[in-house]
């Protein structure tokens, strides 16, 4: 059980920099999710913190202790992988007893907390097989066996539900939340699944481009993205983007697509105030614009207008693609809405969940 | 398709069975001995011919490779005219059948033949039962060949396999991977005989008053020794046979560094680091890790190189020709059969070489397919 601390921490390989100046403090027995898209540095900042990649320049640190220099195996941490990486020479139990045995721990002890491990996941049976006579679940599951057996100060999880199907990636998600709960450890857990990192942890934070875009709840996340990237990689689908310009008239503020014209709530005037004749990135997200028909009561309703393009039913939502003319934007309206490709169609956007980007540093304005 | 084979061959009664199994050898014998026919025909003519040497050269390739191509193309052909069931029962034989044929008469028939010269005098006239077997294990030449013998298995191959894992080991994290690599793969490229000539310079030993040309008298001479002709050196009979394996150790190397390379390069780097993580030494990761993880291709180099040791020839004959306690198995079985014409004491040896390779060989086969080589 220990806090972890990245404090100004570089990665470069080369000329080409893959972490840059993170900073970030993560709590004991906190559960914090790396996400962004492949290539953002999520993984890197994680083999960092595991010793299997060196620092560039910085401080990572676990509990008290600066761990820069340490090598991986006295951090007191255990890591699953998203191959697993099984040892394929031996049996369920010694895959698990391996760390232990390395460690000198006392036979009876190893025996203890590997039939418990074993318990916890349901491998009971399986103890005595080979990798090679697991399905892919189990293996994933025998990958955190060995993990919990170690009990370490902290766990790492590379993408370790990646290679299961979907249906099981549910299940296992559920499990992992589950264990977390129960062993009340530091959890770090990487992932490029939206869906992973919102339903798992505590805090997510986004990466691209080796910059942290945000680090925050998810309901924070999801409510108040930092900016454009964080907007627009939280959520399903993505938020619609628009450039507008803001006009004032009659003491209220609007906002001009050129292809609508939308106003802005007057209790959020002040804060857009000084952005009044200028451009802005408008941001909406497709499920705060609904039919006139259905759209939920007591909300701040801007109507607009555009022809359907597409209409995907999924059962539980519908996703509408409109064209307003220059712009075109998705919308997750009632599946009730009577609409046809080709039609034209009136919604109303819900301005109370408006999000403004200051259209050059792409920061939300707040 | 196997299952309507099986099917239809349960259906078949005795007489079509036999029926099939006729033409099966009949094909597997024929087709070579109408290839050996034309083949011969070819010979014939061209050997009489006063054509350039180039376009004899070119007929004979063109006649042969051509020949024995139109062949299978014509009896896969009448095979395949044939009713449906009979060209599945006849085809595969059309092509593996020759070739079975041809194992047997070159290798099967040899085999049998020289375990039958084993149990006849030197002459091959008389029926002396096992007695060349009891010489083989009773006379001093041939105990000494199993005592080298042993030592070649032992040291020929435990040093190869270590030298060749080792160097792959440290080429793999090393910037001159492929220089290294290649410069210890070159010998393998080296004939026994041109690594026989090339390592008697390495022991030649020159009287001490003249400039020593052999690398290892000229290091013994510069430290203040006397030259020393390193087979010749009976009085540490039998390590004197060190010096002759170390050229196969030379030759070997390269063989197994190259495979170990290979397998070592296809393990997932995911499990080394899980293995540093649990907190696993570099040196517990290659023995608990990477050993276990490349055992195959462990256990198939070993066995070859012990196959081959087990029937070292070249280098001792090149070298020493058999003298100062260097005898092994191979070269008393040709000195017996062909310097000695003692035909039924060769064939003997002959075989007892076979039967020492042949469970090494079936282990060896084992891994193979295990590994699903084929």
């Amino acid at each position: 059980m220990a806090s972890v601390t990245y404090k100004n921490v570089y990665k470069r390989f080369g000329d080409v920099v893959v972490i840059n100046d993170l900073n970030m403090d993560i709590a004991d027995k906190e559960f914090v999710v790396f996400v962004g898209p492949s290539g953002c540095g999520k993984s890197t900042s994680l083999r960092m913190l595991a010793g299997l990649e060196e620092i560039s320049d910085g401080e990572i640190s676990i509990g008290d202790r600066v761990v820069n220099d340490v090598p991986p195996k006295d951090r007191d941490i255990a890591m699953v992988f998203q191959s697993y990486a099984l040892y394929p020479h031996m049996s369920v139990y010694d895959n698990m007893a391996f760390g232990l045995k390395l460690r000198k721990t006392p036979k009876a002890e190893i025996d203890r907390r590997v039939k418990e491990a074993a318990d916890i996941l349901g491998l009971g049976s399986l103890l005595e097989r080979k990798p090679k006579a697991l399905s892919g679940g189990q293996r994933q599951r025998v990958a955190v066996g060995r993990a919990i057996v170690r009990e370490p100060a902290v766990f790492l999880m590379d993408e370790p539900l990646s290679n299961l199907d979907a249906k099981l990636r549910v299940s296992a998600r559920a499990e992992i939340t589950k264990l977390h709960k129960r062993l009340g450890t530091t959890f770090i857990y990487v992932t490029h699944d939206q869906v992973e990192a919102m339903t798992m942890g505590d805090r997510i934070a986004v990466l691209a481009d080796g910059i942290l875009q945000q680090i925050d709840s998810p309901r924070n996340l999801y409510n108040k993205p930092n900016n454009v990237f964080v907007a627009g990689f939280i959520g399903s689908p993505a938020m619609n983007f628009f450039t507008a310009t803001m006009v004032q008239e009659d003491g209220h503020l609007f906002l001009d697509s050129g292809d609508f014209r939308v106003q802005i709530p007057d209790d959020r005037k002040p804060v857009f105030q000084s952005y009044a004749g200028s451009e802005v990135t408008m941001g909406m997200r497709p499920e705060h614009i609904h039919s006139p028909e259905f759209a939920p009561p007591g909300i701040v309703a801007s109507p607009i207008k555009g022809s359907a393009e597409l209409v995907e039913l999924l059962g539980h939502e519908l996703h509408l693609y409109v064209s307003t003319g220059k712009n075109s934007l998705v919308a997750t309206v009632d599946t009730r809405m009577n609409v046809n490709v080709g039609n034209n169609v009136d919604l109303v956007m819900d301005m109370g969940n408006l999000h403004l980007f200051d259209k050059k540093t792409e920061k939300a304005i707040r | 398709m196997a299952q309507i084979n099986t099917s239809s061959n349960s259906s078949d009664s005795v007489g079509t069975k036999f029926l099939a199994l006729i033409s099966r050898v009949f094909i597997a014998v024929v087709i070579p001995l109408i290839a050996f026919a034309v083949i011969y025909a070819g010979f014939i003519f061209l050997r009489d011919s006063n054509a350039p040497k180039w376009l004899i050269a070119l007929v004979a390739i063109v006649w042969g490779v051509g020949g024995v191509g139109l062949l299978f193309w014509v009896f896969n052909g009448i095979v395949e005219r044939l009713p449906d069931k009979w060209t599945q029962r006849l085809q595969p034989f059309v092509f593996a059948g020759p070739a079975i044929a041809i194992l047997i008469w070159y290798l099967a028939l040899p085999t049998a033949r020289t375990f039958w010269l084993s149990l006849l005098d030197r002459n091959g006239t008389e029926f002396i039962g096992i007695q060349n077997y009891v010489a083989i294990f009773t006379e001093r030449l041939m105990r000494e060949a199993f005592r080298n013998n042993l030592m070649w298995i032992i040291f020929g191959s435990t040093f190869s396999v270590a030298a060749g894992l080792l160097i792959a080991v440290l080429a793999d994290r090393s910037k001159w991977e492929r220089v290294s690599k290649s410069l210890i793969f070159l010998p393998m490229a080296i004939s026994f005989v041109g690594a026989g000539v090339i390592w008697n310079f390495m022991y030649e030993s020159r009287p001490i008053d003249v400039p020593q040309i052999g690398l290892l008298n000229a290091i013994v001479v510069a430290f203040g020794g006397s030259p020393k002709a390193w087979f010749a050196w009976t009085d540490i009979i039998p390590w004197n046979n060190l010096f002759l394996i170390v050229i196969v150790i030379w030759l070997q190397t390269g063989y197994s560094m190259v495979l170990f390379s290979a397998a070592l390069k296809g393990i997932p780097n995911e499990l080394l680091e899980a293995a540093r993580v649990d907190g696993a030494t570099e040196i517990r990761i290659f023995f608990g890790i990477m050993i276990p993880y490349i055992r195959g291709t462990l256990i198939t180099v070993w066995t070859t190189v012990v196959i081959f040791t087990l029937k070292i020839f070249d280098v001792v004959w090149v070298m020493t020709g058999g003298q100062f306690g260097t005898e092994v198995i191979a070269t008393q079985f040709y000195r017996q059969s062909f310097v000695a014409r003692n035909s039924g004491f060769g064939s003997a040896i002959a075989i007892i070489l076979l039967i020492a390779v042949i469970p090494v060989m079936i282990y060896n086969l084992r891994q193979f397919r295990e590994q699903e080589a084929f």
